[in-house]
């Protein structure tokens, strides 16, 4: 056949989008023919872009997704004449061979097949029935209704039966016939990933195959439904849709604290909890009356969405996208709708509109949050969040406050040692006089103040540098110490003390000269700077490794040393103190010229306010050592004239300093020092704050800053609700959970048992996973799919009793071998003739080769883990630069689902095997099959060292011959014994590998050293090199990683 | 073991892959590919979703020099000696009035003059600053360049996102994945898209996310493939150690014999295409360390590119790129990312222009005295342009106007066009989108981007995003 690109592109598009009507039906027309089933797909796909919802792109005012649309309105003719195809200008239009004439148009890129046109044909004949989109419609309850929790084992068996009755009258309708049940090996295996995610140890097969009992498989499967693993797995999507992440995703892409949100998720599954109240907790667990901490957390899932600290944000610009974000991810993950798609215009194929949209999104409008968490690169604080310590970090946290309480009790107590030390401490005060400059200049025309306290505060221009010069005249006499004392105020940025936007300043160079008459003008040498503060953040290029004091007097007064600055203690008087080297004369005719400059590239760090003094006092003089300006203020009080709360302030001071209470002090920092380490071992999680909701508007064109469009309340998607939009009061995010698990709404409970079928078959009964909208997939069995969803909710939303009842199917035990007449007549699996057979996920594929191994460590929860992770993949991850640091010891062993989930760079492991990014609602994980899988498999270290630990244990306990011993493997890692013609290959294998590593004792010592398990010294290297290998070829078997 | 083209075409139909899009997609990619080289081996090889091409395409090949960071258009491509005359005084609100503003929000607005003099260089007298005289002086009449870019972002992360995928929000192709997706490889052993990154000295370094690369929506197939200056070039290409390639060969061998053992009763097509993957893995395992191996190339080379190669430069990247291209790679980006010069622009923007210009105009040079820059396609620019004002003495990220040029592959050499204001800020004459250059660079490649689309939440979502754009066919030669 002859075909344009045109035809190639249609075909492979159309083949993505509905492969099954096409492959499976072959082009007969059904008997009766369905308006959701058959008719709206194709309008959909071809129609509805110009005569669909979408009111701005609708052409000559026609919609053919409405009934009034295609029949027209009561006593009118429409564009459909029932039972009259020729009489139907639809079906004129579409047979057209005038191409001004004919439907859809050749430039829409798009055209009907000749069944698309039979079908239509055939719809019209048999009077054009309409029908609402499927899943929009209120779900078709079981007309046997029962209590919540009845006697929950016969619900099980009953809604088992269900499924096969609905799945044995489509399979009759086809002329199909399911296939048998699946052998106990193969059952067991399939069991255990589908609902732990890890493989069947030789033992429990074993256990399972020679169990008599009737009732054996439904043991199992409440085995594993009890299993802590169950949690594990079944978190796994929910994470994927929820964009589960430790770190933010922009930008920089730093970490956020959300550990204890996924193991809220892998408790509640465990738990069993009604997926009603897990969907209420996350989505408005903060505004339940008297939250626990384990709902505060669950309400963390508003804040997993991405979030920027990248200078030059504009906050509300990214306020605006990550508020649509949550509209996408809330309608994703409970909807399955793409409401998303009507951030800009009207939704294109749902009645979906943009108002809509916004009234959505305006329930999310409470959420504290920030659009530019300024800062947040280096302290890390994204929002609000709570501490989750473990019931052990509690005591002991409890415990250490009352010591530290202990101390500060006797540090706070004055005695009357400590009174006569503190008069003793006053005597050796530094005395420091404040200059009073002649004049005071800026360089660049700053308008420089002095005030009553001798201080100078800067205002009018805020150059991008500035050089600040005091002239000070007649001195006193022996200046052995400058200080300068930079001061808040409220007229700066911040408050300053500097001018910079965050208050900050830099100090380059402090330069002071001496003049006497004509005979004396020298440069003052200046030494031993200290000073009270000196920032630490942003200094990564700076050769100090800080913004120290230091570099004001290192004579350079440009390039990468720059000077001084505070930016962590913003806000706050701080001092810097340059000693002379050697006293300066001064006195009567002498005149001091004092340089501030401050050269800093990054512009308009310069000093808002300070204050200069001198002293005589003999050296050494520090910073640390001068009181604050405070203190200094009380010394200066004669002690009768001081009052009883300055007394006090003093009496505090000197005991924070006094010698005798250094024991304490010391006590005091070590506690403190413990409790703060431990707490930072705490780990926190990131919370919803709800505060004033603030306005949200339809933007037009989802441009953010158009502020023309209507402002919008709260309200459901109108064509999903029966209730009125517009009540008394605002619409809360609890409301909106709970009208998302209410009856009023048709789809959640479709979503959530469509995507659980599709844990347990490997596809949904609607296939797409994502949208159940017009441009989803019409079921394959929509009366199963609504019996399911709605026992589910029935049911008490019951997830465990959903699963059990489903792989308690005959269905879920077929086997998933077919037969060639079996696959061409189902080539897609549509009918459910047999069970799915697909490659595990991510996650699995390593858990996998850890448990077959033995170094699976199934510790639950927890912080994030670092497995092995090729250096260097961070390289191109910044503010601040990254190195992966694995962990070492059991953290090396985890499960792929604690892996740090890095959005910008995932894990590459996880990443080549189809893991998303999560930087969005994931519904459904492509699964792909690629070279890079392959190379993971055979490369990766974490799959080597599997590999020689797997071989350890072969040798070790596998048995007497090599026979045995591969028996052994395979019955570990495939579950089932080894066949011969398979062991001679492996037995080859083995035989010129340990010829090899006999010969070549350094490669045998080279492979056993990869990863971090120690090598065990009994045994012979190249014997365990040997074993690796074959060990590899194991662990890379398409067998090994497939579930059947 | 052999896989008659039988297998492969039932893979295609019978695929247990049970998701719609991508997964059904991935089992497309075994559709009449499976070939036997002359080893006898089976190797996959994806001939691409559009086959034939909507037009017969000029360039078969893109090699994008992402400057990432945001390179100055004012101090660089686009000569505004107004604003030198301007220089220190206020930019008039009426350019500058409801703009969006990044670092320079709420501060003063001031005209910053060019840093740099212009000269015209070559025939054409295309107006170039004098910090690229290697570009000049060999290249410009190679260059077209399009002073009238605008974008929608005006932070890095979704500005590079939306320059790489046509949407800012994530989740969508990059458009190497797109080509791959669209055009198939060429290589048997090599990936079709890959990606390279540099590091300058000048500027801050800019982040860069693996997003600019992902596959989004499409299969991980057409992921692109990131190529390392340190380490495996590739992840995990490298052989374990104590592995010789006889030794990883026998373990590949013992595998693949055992999965068609399996398959004998099985007939499963996803074993099928497991076993040529591994075959491909293990081939790229000898072709990537040849590829990466630059040490029998000639000196005249080592010298036109300024490298020796193997050290992780942009000049070594540009090097293997045109290694790559000869070798049948698609899509070949290379990232420098050293241009965020907010402060000390004029040192920074010379410094960083320096890191690149000599290798640019080098493989330039190379591609096309080996007749391959008719079909290869050389685009450079950044993700968004600079400020015309003043931050400090830096500019701030800016979206209303900037340049990019492009050589090579069906463009018009010694050619300009379309022009930013007197001041440099927006883009007034003959006005170019990320979307138009997305068109363009399509258009090229012998896709018509209105028809070049995939089911997206049920959208056909395309490069070219729902808008609008226009072939930009003044630039095609």
């Amino acid at each position: 056949m002859r075909a344009s690109s045109w035809w190639i592109l249609l075909a492979v598009i159309s083949l993505v989008a509905r492969p099954v009507l096409q492959a499976a039906d072959n082009g007969s027309l059904p008997d009766v023919v369905e308006f959701n089933r058959d008719i709206r797909p194709i309008l959909s796909d071809n129609c509805f872009f110009c005569h669909g919802p979408d009111k701005n792109k609708r052409k000559a005012d026609l919609r053919l997704d409405t009934q009034e649309g295609l029949t027209g309105k009561p006593g009118e003719l429409g564009t459909v004449s029932p039972g009259k195809p020729n009489d139907s200008e639809l079906f004129r239009r579409i047979t057209s061979t005038d191409p001004e004439q004919k439907m859809p148009p050749a430039e829409s890129g798009k055209s009907l097949t000749p069944r698309d046109i039979a079908l239509l044909k055939k719809w019209i004949e048999q009077n054009a029935k309409y029908e609402g989109h499927w899943a929009f419609l209120p779900i078709k309850h079981p007309a046997e209704r029962r209590e919540p929790k009845a006697e929950s084992r016969d619900t099980v068996f009953q809604l088992a039966q269900k499924i096969d009755g609905f799945i044995h009258e489509s399979l009759t309708k086809k002329n199909l016939k399911p296939s048998p049940a699946a052998d106990r090996i193969t059952l067991i295996r399939r069991l255990t990933f589908d609902l732990i995610g890890l493989p069947p140890t030789p033992e429990e097969v074993a256990a399972f195959v020679n169990d008599s009992s009737p009732n054996a498989y439904e043991m199992l499967v409440d085995r594993l439904l009890k299993s802590p693993h169950f949690g594990e797995r079944q978190a796994m999507w929910w994470l994927d849709l929820v964009r589960y992440a430790d770190t933010v995703g922009y930008h920089g892409d730093q970490n956020m604290s959300v550990s204890p949100f996924r193991q809220y998720v892998i408790d509640s599954f465990n738990a069993n909890k009604r997926f009603d109240q897990f969907t209420i907790e996350q989505l408005a667990g903060d505004l339940l009356p008297n939250p626990t901490r384990e709902q505060l957390i669950a309400s963390g899932y508003n804040r997993l969405g991405m979030m920027s600290a990248e200078g030059g944000v504009q906050d509300k610009e990214y306020l605006a996208k990550y508020i649509a974000e949550r509209v996408r991810n809330a309608s994703g993950t409970w909807l399955g709708i793409t409401l998303g798609c009507a951030e800009c215009h009207d939704h294109k194929f749902d009645p979906l509109t943009q108002r809509d949209f916004y009234r959505f999104e305006a329930f999310f409008a409470d959420i504290q949050e920030r659009g530019l968490y300024s800062g947040a690169h280096a302290d890390g604080n994204w929002g609000p969040f709570v501490k989750v310590p473990s019931a052990e970090q509690e005591t002991s946290l409890a415990k250490l406050d009352q010591e530290i309480a202990g101390v500060k009790k006797v540090l706070e107590t004055t005695t009357p040692e400590l009174a006569d030390a503190q008069t003793a401490w006053e005597k050796t005060q530094v005395d420091w006089t404040v200059l009073k400059p002649a004049s005071i200049t800026s360089a660049e025309g700053v308008t420089l103040t002095a005030k009553d306290d001798g201080s100078i505060l800067a205002s009018g221009k805020n150059p991008a540098t500035d050089t600040y010069t005091l002239v000070v005249k007649n001195p006193p006499q022996g200046i052995t110490a400058f200080r300068l004392e930079v001061l808040p105020d409220d007229s700066l940025p911040a408050k300053g003390p500097g001018r910079a936007g965050n208050g900050n300043f830099v100090l380059s160079e402090f330069i002071v000269k001496h003049i006497v008459g004509e005979t004396i003008d020298e440069a003052v040498r200046l030494q031993n700077a200290t000073a009270t503060y000196e920032q630490t953040g942003a200094a990564e290029s700076n050769p100090y490794k800080k913004w120290t004091v230091a570099a004001a007097i290192d004579g350079d007064a440009k390039g990468k040393t720059w000077g001084w600055a505070i930016m962590e203690k913003i806000g706050q008087p701080q001092t810097a103190v340059f000693e002379t080297v050697s006293d300066i004369s001064g006195g009567e005719g002498s005149t001091l010229t004092i340089s501030l400059l401050q050269n800093l590239d990054n512009p308009n760090h310069t000093i808002g306010r300070f204050r200069i003094s001198v002293a005589s006092s003999p050296r050494p003089i520090r910073a640390d050592q001068a009181p604050p300006p405070n203190i200094a203020a009380l010394l200066a009080i004669a002690v009768d004239q001081r009052n009883d709360s300055q007394k006090n302030e003093l009496a505090a001071h000197h005991r924070s300093i006094a010698p005798a209470l250094d024991a304490s002090r010391k006590q005091l920092a070590e506690r403190e020092k413990v409790r703060k380490d431990m707490e930072a071992l705490i780990p926190s999680s990131l919370i919803t704050a709800s505060v004033q909701p603030r306005m949200v508007r339809v933007l037009k064109r989802g441009n953010w800053m158009d502020d023309s469009g209507e402002p919008v309340t709260p309200a459901f998607p109108a064509v999903l609700t029966s209730q009125p939009l517009e009540g008394p009061t605002r619409l809360t995010r609890q409301d909106l959970a709970k009208w998302i698990v209410s009856k009023d709404n048709p789809l959640a409970a479709r979503v959530f048992v469509n995507r659980v079928w599709k844990q347990l078959f490997g596809a949904g009964l609607s296939r797409k996973l994502d949208d159940l909208g017009a441009q989803g997939d019409w079921p394959s069995h929509p009366l199963l799919l609504d019996h399911l969803a709605g026992s589910f909710a029935d049911n008490g939303w019951d997830v465990k009793l959903l699963i059990k009842s489903i792989v308690l199917s005959s269905t879920y035990q077929q086997s998933s071998l077919a037969s060639r007449e079996l696959r061409e007549a189902d080539a897609y699996n549509r009918w459910l003739a047999r069970q799915g057979r697909f490659r595990i996920d991510a996650e699995l594929v390593r858990d996998n080769a850890l448990s077959i191994s033995g170094l699976l460590v199934t510790k639950l929860g927890g912080t994030s883990v670092k497995p092995y992770q090729p250096p260097g993949y961070f390289a191109y991850l910044n503010f601040p630069a990254r190195e992966w640091q694995n962990d070492t010891g059991e953290n090396l062993y985890r499960r792929g689902l604690y892996t740090h989930w890095q959005r910008q760079y995932l894990h590459p492991s996880l990443l080549a095997f189809d893991a998303p990014n999560r930087e969005e609602c994931t519904a459904d994980r492509p699964r792909s099959n690629t070279p890079l899988q392959s190379l993971v498999l055979l490369n990766d270290p974490s799959y080597v060292e599997a590999s020689r630990a797997f071989a350890e244990n072969i040798v070790r306990t596998g048995g007497s011959t090599t026979r045995d011993k591969l028996d052994w493997a395979f019955r570990r890692a495939v579950s089932r014994p080894i066949k011969p013609a398979e062991a001679e290959v492996l037995e080859r294998l083995l035989q010129s590998h340990l010829d090899e590593y006999k010969s070549d004792a350094t490669a045998a010592n080279e492979l056993l050293t990869v990863g971090m398990k120690p090598v065990p010294a009994d045994l012979e290297k190249p014997e365990l090199a040997a074993w690796t290998s074959v060990a590899r070829t194991i662990l890379n078997l398409h067998e090994t990683i497939t579930r059947n | 073991m052999s896989l008659p083209t039988s297998i492969a075409r039932r893979a295609f139909l019978q695929s247990t892959g049970v998701s719609l899009g991508s997964m059904a997609l991935s089992s497309l990619l075994t559709r009449d590919v499976i070939a036997a080289d002359s080893s006898g081996k089976q190797v996959p090889k994806w001939t691409g979703a559009l086959n034939p091409l909507h037009f017969a395409p000029k360039a078969k090949r893109v090699i994008w020099l992402y400057m990432a960071g945001g390179m100055t258009h004012i101090d660089t491509f686009d000569n505004k000696p107004k604003l030198a005359e301007l220089h220190g005084q206020p930019m008039p609100e009426s350019i500058t009035k409801g703009q969006q503003i990044a670092q320079l929000q709420g501060q003063k607005l001031n005209c910053f003059a060019p840093q740099h003099p212009f000269k015209k260089w070559g025939q054409s007298g295309q107006s170039m600053a004098e910090i690229w005289p290697h570009l000049g002086e060999k290249c410009a009449d190679e260059m077209c360049i399009v002073r009238s870019l605008s974008t929608d972002a005006i932070n890095h992360d979704p500005a590079h996102t939306f320059m790489n995928t046509g949407t800012m929000n994530p989740g969508r192709p990059a458009m190497g994945s797109w080509l791959l997706y669209g055009l198939g490889a060429e290589s048997e052993s090599l990936p079709g898209f890959v990606v390279m990154v540099s590091t300058g000295k000048f500027g801050q370094k800019q982040p860069i996310a693996a997003r600019q690369w992902h596959s989004g929506f499409l299969p991980g197939q057409f992921q692109g493939v990131e190529f390392r200056g340190t380490g495996d070039p590739v992840l995990y290409v490298g052989n374990p150690k104590g592995v010789t390639p006889k030794r990883q060969r026998d373990v590949v061998d013992a595998v693949q014999t055992l999965n068609g053992l399996a398959n004998e009763s099985l007939d499963d097509p996803e074993i099928a295409t497991r076993v040529s993957q591994y075959e491909l893995a293990f081939r790229m395992q000898s072709s990537v360390p040849e590829l990466m191996d630059v040490k029998n190339e000639p000196q005249h080379i080592f010298d036109l590119y300024g490298t020796k190669g193997g050290d992780g430069s942009f000049a070594s990247n540009c090097l293997l790129a045109r290694r790559l291209a000869e070798r049948g790679t698609r899509f070949i980006q290379l990232y420098h990312r050293d241009w965020d010069h907010h402060g000390s622009v004029k040192d920074h923007v010379a410094g960083t222009a320096k890191e690149v210009d000599q290798a640019i105009a080098a493989l330039i040079t190379d591609l096309k005295q080996r007749d391959m820059l008719k079909d290869t396609i050389i685009v450079f620019g950044s993700e968004f342009g600079r400020t015309p004002m003043a931050q400090g003495n830096g500019r701030d990220h800016h979206l209303a106007g900037f340049t990019m040029w492009f050589a090579g592959g069906g463009f018009k050499p010694g050619f300009h066009y379309g022009a930013t204001d007197e001041f440099g800020y927006h883009a007034v004459e003959n006005r170019v989108s990320v979307h138009d250059v997305h068109a363009t660079l399509l258009q090229l490649l012998g896709i018509d981007h209105s028809r070049f689309s995939m089911k997206f939440q049920g959208l056909d979502s395309r490069l070219t995003g729902v808008e609008g754009a226009r072939v930009v066919k003044e630039l095609l030669a």
